[in-house]
């Protein structure tokens, strides 16, 4: 399964790259915007894509929306500092498949991917 | 800002570092920053509040601690600079976001901005009391700086 993460945060990012390094997802890319995630998802098809909602150009909840008008299939987990129940639901109404809170740990992360794809973590 | 309000960063900052490790780190009692006063060491993320509050929220540590952080996190031996400036930006992100699920979505936080040095530039309204966190976590002191309506 291919995997593309979505995250202003060099840090955040590295950090999912090593989380899963053992989880079987291949990282076809890394976005720091929205913008730029957008063109890696038409051109490289992800089967999952984790993604932040607060960064620049374009937010990871527009993002989101335009990533399902162009397909439904793949599995999108929103990880984000934005710990509100209102944004929570919001995400999943705009075809989040999944939404994990900033801080995370190596098991909260590998256990909300799991969920989504329907593996145990 | 009430002191509920002041407890909410203060839980934040000891759920951030809580994840981080299993000792986390200590807060020591907060105070009211002096008008004209300088909170700041080396590297600092500042994030703009708008919407229900209106102000700025501020983390600052020294590049040593940051380092650590970073170790902690990749588990890398030597982390580059480019990503112990972004963890202070990614710090006071996760704890000024966290803070919406006491405050709701109308609480607006800026995407991070990350200043190495004091940061002179950052206005906070003269109106507004500002509150600093002190933070101990293994050998390091940093703050965070809450000025909020």
């Amino acid at each position: 399964m291919k995997l593309l993460i979505v995250d202003d945060s060099n840090i955040i990012r590295k950090a999912i790259q090593k989380y899963l390094a053992e989880f079987g997802l291949e990282i076809v890319g890394e976005a720091g915007d929205g913008r730029t995630a957008l063109t890696l998802f038409r051109e490289t098809s992800p089967d999952v894509v984790t993604m932040d909602i607060t960064m620049p150009e374009m937010d990871g909840l527009e993002t989101l929306s335009e990533m399902r008008k162009i397909s439904d299939s793949p599995k999108i987990i929103i990880v984000t500092a934005l710990k509100d129940k209102a944004t929570a639901l919001d995400a999943l109404q705009k075809g989040a498949s999944g939404f994990l809170a900033k801080p995370f740990t190596e098991a909260q992360l590998k256990e909300e991917i799991g969920r989504a794809i329907g593996r145990a973590s | 800002m009430t002191q509920k309000d002041l407890q909410i960063f203060v839980n934040g900052t000891v759920n951030y570092f809580k994840q981080l490790t299993d000792s986390g780190a200590q807060m020591d009692v907060p105070f009211l920053k002096k008008p004209g006063e300088t909170v700041a060491l080396d590297i600092t993320g500042v994030i703009g509040i708008s919407g229900v509050k209106k102000g700025i929220i501020y983390f600052t540590a020294s590049s040593d601690m940051l380092r650590d952080v970073v170790k902690t996190i990749l588990g890398t031996e030597n982390p580059d600079l480019a990503s112990i400036v972004d963890i202070a930006g990614e710090i006071a992100n996760t704890i000024a976001g966290n803070a919406r699920e006491a405050f709701g979505a109308d609480f607006m936080i800026s995407i991070p901005l990350v200043v190495e040095g004091p940061p002179k530039n950052i206005r906070i309204p003269n109106e507004v009391p500002v509150f600093v966190i002190p933070i101990r976590w293994k050998d390091h002191r940093s703050f965070l700086v809450v000025g909020i309506q």
